[in-house]
């Protein structure tokens, strides 16, 4: 079973490379020196090297500020600032645009992507400073450091772990982008592969640059994993872990109160106000009721689908990590996280390819689409179902057994309980996934099918924004209650 | 209650022999602790009588019923265990009542009379009954963890270190209240420790497991007293080990003539004292072995203090009650009372000097 999971995982990666191997180096070569190419790799760079830098910037203060300052209502900014998780970046990039044409072009793409994105570096690192051990700080300052050598030397090195994930999370959902970017007209990898596949159906082209683009992408990883380096950030030492004091902002108070609001207003307030404003005012606002429900309901229902499903593919993958460590388990542990450095797009070219080639009666199905969604959003699973069953350690079954407990009765009593709230994350995450994908689903729906994020993009890339705006704001209602979820399990993950 | 026989248990993990043929009896109603460094395979030992892990070879009785022989297994839960881990281990997502009631059948979990009986034996009030296990501290999570061991009156109650993720301060009083527990249940129970103290003084019965076997099994008084070796003498106390020639019913060291039991070996050999056996005198009157003080550890209700023998004897050491202090470098005279324990000589003659338990 893991095996399979495994396997399916890593079809996208093989379709790529094999796909390379075999177009032959002339003609690879043919296809990528091309300026269109080297305008496309400056493009993409430029700007996930500028939102990763941002990103880091922005998401850092935010955690700090929330986390180690005397800043009033913080639990209210907590949620506040993983909100704009519910607002998926195409739909933010549709609030501007919608506004103003000026944010076409590289700054409003940098803008708007860090708007969308900051929260993935700001969750992790919150979770960190709040797992901080303050005795490492009090050493610093009792070794004669100040505030400002302290958060260098002592806090900062030991965010690194968070930072570091959450950046390269921001790098590989930058490459992944398709609908912000297409709709600011700032051409990328991604893009430049959907307008390849979709104006000419032209494969090898469009497989080619998907090749780069999953270079790219490990690029990132291997960055990332050298950067980590093999260094240890656990606490030593038992004891209990005390809360750290937090720091008096004092006159800062309102400057920090009303950058904070500001950026909030900016990531959240812009998209929601225009999806009001097109909503109220809109020439083209139509209510289509049917419409409406049905690209709903087949939204609803696919998240569903896909959220049960993937959680389920990722027990027996998470239950031999955790259980039986070995060589083995640890190889198809990784294997499925390979998807999450893989593109939406380069997924769905892969299947479409696939399916075509070998099993033909699959293309153009629901099933074929969800099995997109399983294997992209299967990192996702395996996170949440991974910590889950950490939290039922051996142990615990052991003492079960000696009380008289049966295998099964144990399952019921014990594992269950304790694994069933991580498994209810892991759903919500993908759920929540899902319901705002767009780009696998421009590719791989089966024809007749629209969801809310299709209806959504069909309407506003052909400027019909008052058309667009019901479905944008039903997919940002939707994912709100996954999106609090997450946030509180942010907090809560780390150990009281 | 019934007791415990272990017989001729062996146990390897992949190459390395963890078990070496183990045997033990633990009579019924009584405490034995297994004492050994870490690593020595006291844990294994316990999970093999829980039934978590099977023996190589050998045969594990409760009563005269064979739980694993002859290559047959009864599974854990069919047992009759009560298994105390270390840091309890209650189940987090249960309040401390379903936590002791778990074992228990359905009918009888919504008894509150048996949650109060329970949490009373373990000396906890009944007011934490609806706490969580995070809610706690660790004594009283280890208590809970007893109870819930006791719950289902087990054949056999296992501890595994359960005191070791104490604090110095609650470890003594969870101690007397776990054995106490225990006693009022009238339970069988085997106690793993790397504690000689824990060992010595929570137990009836102590087993010193050294590398995968018993090196001695006795009352603890007799393995304190009278070790069967060097090795369990030091692992167990403080030590003052000397080379000596014995004669007849004395043992001739640096110390002087010191009684021994009749019977030991004649010649060469080495004896062992100790601290508290040496005693400290300011004038010569005594008869003692003249000695400088060199180092003292003062602990408050006693205190360690190290003297060279004159005029370059070796350095032994000797603990006192904490009001009769020496000064450092002052010159003392040093008696010995009781009796010394004879062991064959080192093939180096060694003078070996411990002021309290050292691990391996």
């Amino acid at each position: 079973m893991s095996v399979l999971v495994a396997l399916l995982a890593i079809i996208p990666l093989v379709f790529v490379i094999v796909y390379t191997i075999a177009i032959g180096p002339q003609e690879a070569w043919h296809l990528l020196v091309r300026p269109r190419i080297g305008e496309l790799l400056g493009n993409t760079v430029r700007l996930v090297v500028g939102c990763v830098l941002l990103t880091a910037v922005i998401g850092t203060a935010c955690a700090w500020v929330v986390e180690r300052s005397d800043l009033p209502g913080r639990r209210l900014w907590h949620v506040l600032l993983a909100a704009p998780l519910a607002v998926p970046a195409f739909v933010n990039s549709f609030g501007w645009v919608s506004l103003t044409a000026r944010v076409e072009g590289f700054s409003g793409a940098l803008l708007i992507v860090t708007l969308s994105y900051f929260p993935l570096v700001y969750l992790p690192v919150a979770a960190t400073l709040r797992g901080l051990d303050p005795a490492l700080e009090e050493t610093a300052y009792a070794l004669g450091h100040g505030h400002w050598r302290t958060f260098g030397r002592v806090i900062l090195p030991q965010l690194r772990p968070g930072l570091l994930g959450g950046g390269l999370l921001v790098g590989l959902h930058l490459l992944a982008e398709f609908g912000a970017l297409q709709m600011l007209r700032f051409p990328t990898f991604t893009t430049a592969i959907y307008d390849q596949y979709r104006s000419s159906f032209n494969g090898p082209a469009a497989n080619m640059i998907a090749s780069v683009l999953v270079l790219c992408c490990l690029v990132l990883l291997l960055g990332e994993l050298r950067l980590r380096g093999h260094q240890r950030y656990s606490r030593i030492g038992g004891g209990a872990p005390r809360r750290s004091p937090r720091r008096r902002l004092g006159r800062l108070t309102v400057p920090t109160l009303l950058a904070m609001l500001a950026l909030v207003v900016l990531a959240v307030g812009v998209p929601i106000g225009s999806l009001v404003h097109w909503l109220l005012v809109g020439t083209s606002t139509a209510f289509p009721i049917a419409d409406l429900l049905s690209a709903t309901a087949t939204s609803l229902s696919l998240g569903v689908a896909a959220a049960v499903m993937t959680t389920v593919l990722a027990l027996p993958v998470a239950w031999l990590a955790v259980r039986h460590r070995g060589p083995v388990s640890t190889l198809l542990e990784r294997s499925t996280y390979f998807p999450n450095a893989l593109p939406g797009i380069v997924v769905a070219l892969a299947l479409v390819t696939v399916s075509i080639r070998f099993v033909r009666p699959i293309y153009q199905t629901t099933a074929l689409l969800l099995l997109a969604y399983g294997i992209m959003f299967l990192p996702r699973a395996m996170v949440s179902v991974r910590a889950a069953l950490a939290q039922a350690p051996p142990l615990l079954d052991d003492v079960a057994h000696s009380l008289g407990t049966g295998t099964v009765s144990t399952m019921g009593r014990v594992t269950v309980p304790l694994i069933a709230p991580g498994l209810g994350a892991g759903a919500a995450l993908v759920f929540l996934a899902v319901v705002t994908e767009l780009t696998a689903t421009l590719l791989l729906a089966p024809i007749g099918t629209s969801t809310l994020a299709t209806e959504f993009w069909a309407n506003s890339y052909s400027v019909a924004y008052g058309a667009a705006a019901p479905y944008g704001a039903l997919m940002v209602l939707i994912s709100m209650p996954a999106t609090y979820l997450l946030s509180r399990e942010a907090r809560r993950s780390v150990p009281a | 209650m019934t007791s415990l026989s272990i017989r001729g248990v062996t146990k390897r993990f992949t190459a390395t022999p963890v078990l070496a043929g183990v045997d033990l009896e633990v009579p019924a109603k009584s405490i034995t602790a297994i004492l050994g460094p870490s690593g020595c395979g006291k844990t294994t030992l316990l999970r093999i009588i829980a039934g978590f892990t099977d023996p190589d070879t050998g045969t594990v009785l409760f009563g005269d019923r064979p739980v694993f022989g002859a290559g047959a297994s009864v599974p854990a839960q069919q047992r009759r265990v009560g298994y105390v881990p270390q840091e309890g281990a209650l189940f987090p997502h249960l309040d401390v009542a379903a936590n002791v009631t778990f074992g228990l059948p359905r009918a009888e979990r919504r008894d509150s009379g048996r949650v109060a009986e329970l949490l009373s034996l373990v000396g906890l009030h009944e007011d934490l009954r609806r706490r969580f296990p995070h809610e706690l501290s660790g004594g009283q999570q280890q208590r809970v963890a007893l109870a819930r061991a006791l719950a289902p009156r087990p054949a056999v109650v296992l501890l595994d270190e359960p005191f070791s993720s104490l604090d110095a301060g609650l470890r003594e009083g969870t101690g007397r209240a776990v054995t106490q527990a225990l006693r009022t249940a009238g339970a069988t129970a085997v106690l793993v420790t790397h504690d000689q103290g824990e060992a010595l003084s929570l137990s009836d019965q102590v087993a010193v497991m050294r590398q995968g076997r018993l090196v001695q099994v006795a009352a603890p008084a007799d393995v304190y007293g009278a070790p069967v070796d060097v090795g369990v003498a030091t692992f167990v106390g403080g030590a003052v080990l000397l080379p000596a020639r014995v004669d007849g019913d004395l043992a001739f060291c640096a110390l002087g003539a010191l009684p021994v039991s009749p019977g030991d070996a004649h010649g060469d050999a080495q004896i062992l004292v100790r601290p508290e056996q040496l005693h400290l005198h300011s004038d010569s009157q005594s008869g003692g072995v003249p000695t400088r003080v060199v180092d003292v550890s003062y602990y408050g209700h006693d205190a360690a203090v190290r003297v060279d023998l004159l005029p370059s004897g070796p350095q032994v050491v000797a603990r006192i009650i904490g009001a009769e202090v020496p000064a450092l470098g002052s010159v003392v005279w040093v008696t010995t009372r009781g009796s010394a324990a004879v062991y064959d000589a080192a093939t180096t003659p060694t003078v070996l000097v411990s002021e309290g338990p050292e691990l391996s």
